[in-house]
């Protein structure tokens, strides 16, 4: 049961990426980015990682693509729902990623994982990603503050017209 | 299922496709999206790695802070595409080849 779950929602992602990668119309672009947040947001519970699977939902779902709409509704002179767009360079972009895949699948189909294939059971992970982030984590998590900060106001200077 | 295998070849398609959206979109917003994808993929891997091969929590903790690096980079990278509307009435990337008009 839970197996062929995870081969429709590893069908679901690719599809919905195929149609973010290749589709002619924006806004459905988009809607298909979100099909795919989702899924993977299904991967991360597949993969034991329950706080990530609710913070993918929530920064991806309910941030980064409602940002991306914004973003496409604002730099387009919008009188139906029909936002079409084209790609330049296929045919070589084309060429390129398939050599980055073929490189990418000979390394992982070539090795043999056998030796990694015991799964850690589940365990919560709220707990103990809260103590690594204020112990060995902490530098990264100021830094990380400190960044945001720095995006938030830059965000806002550039994005504010200027009179 | 529980294989990693699955989630590595997972991984590798969505990082291509993402790919393949940030070399060949025109639109900037469109390419954004190949971003996005390219970080879910690796966010995928660490994850997986964490469960079937370190064991520990460290993959999760560098996926949030991905997580966190691609809300700031979509935050600051509209910013820009918007200035690039008001400047030029496309957001075409193809022909976005000049710093200054």
């Amino acid at each position: 049961m839970a197996n062929t779950i995870f081969w429709i929602i590893w069908v679901l992602i690719i599809a919905s990426a195929i149609q973010v990668a290749f589709g002619k119309n924006l806004i459905h672009s988009v809607f298909a980015l979100m099909g795919t947040f989702i899924g993977v947001a299904a991967i991360y519970i597949f993969l034991n990682a329950d706080f990530l699977a609710v913070t993918q939902i929530v920064v991806y779902v309910g941030g980064i693509l409602v940002l991306l709409v914004f973003g496409i509704m604002l730099t387009n002179k919008i009188n139906t729902a029909r936002i079409s767009q084209s790609s330049v360079q296929k045919g070589l972009g084309m060429v390129v990623v398939l050599g980055v895949l073929a490189i990418l699948l000979t390394a992982i189909l070539g090795y043999d994982w056998g030796q990694y294939s015991q799964p850690l059971a589940f365990t919560d992970t709220v707990r103990g990603i809260g103590q690594l982030l204020f112990s060995d984590y902490l530098i990264l998590f100021e830094i990380a503050s400190v960044l945001l900060l720095g995006a938030l106001i830059g965000a806002a200077t550039l994005a504010r017209r200027e009179q | 299922m529980d294989h990693l295998t699955s989630y590595l070849v997972l991984s590798a398609i969505l990082f291509s496709l993402g790919l393949y959206a940030v070399v060949t979109r025109r639109n900037a917003v469109a390419m954004l999206m190949g971003v996005e994808l390219i970080l879910n993929a690796t966010n995928i891997n660490f994850i997986a790695f964490s469960k079937y091969v370190t064991h520990s929590l460290d993959g999760h903790l560098i996926s949030i802070f991905v997580i966190m690096l691609a809300a700031t980079e979509a935050a600051v990278a509209l910013a820009i595409v918007l200035n690039l509307y008001n400047d030029r009435g496309h957001i075409n990337l193809d022909e976005a080849n000049s710093l200054k008009q």
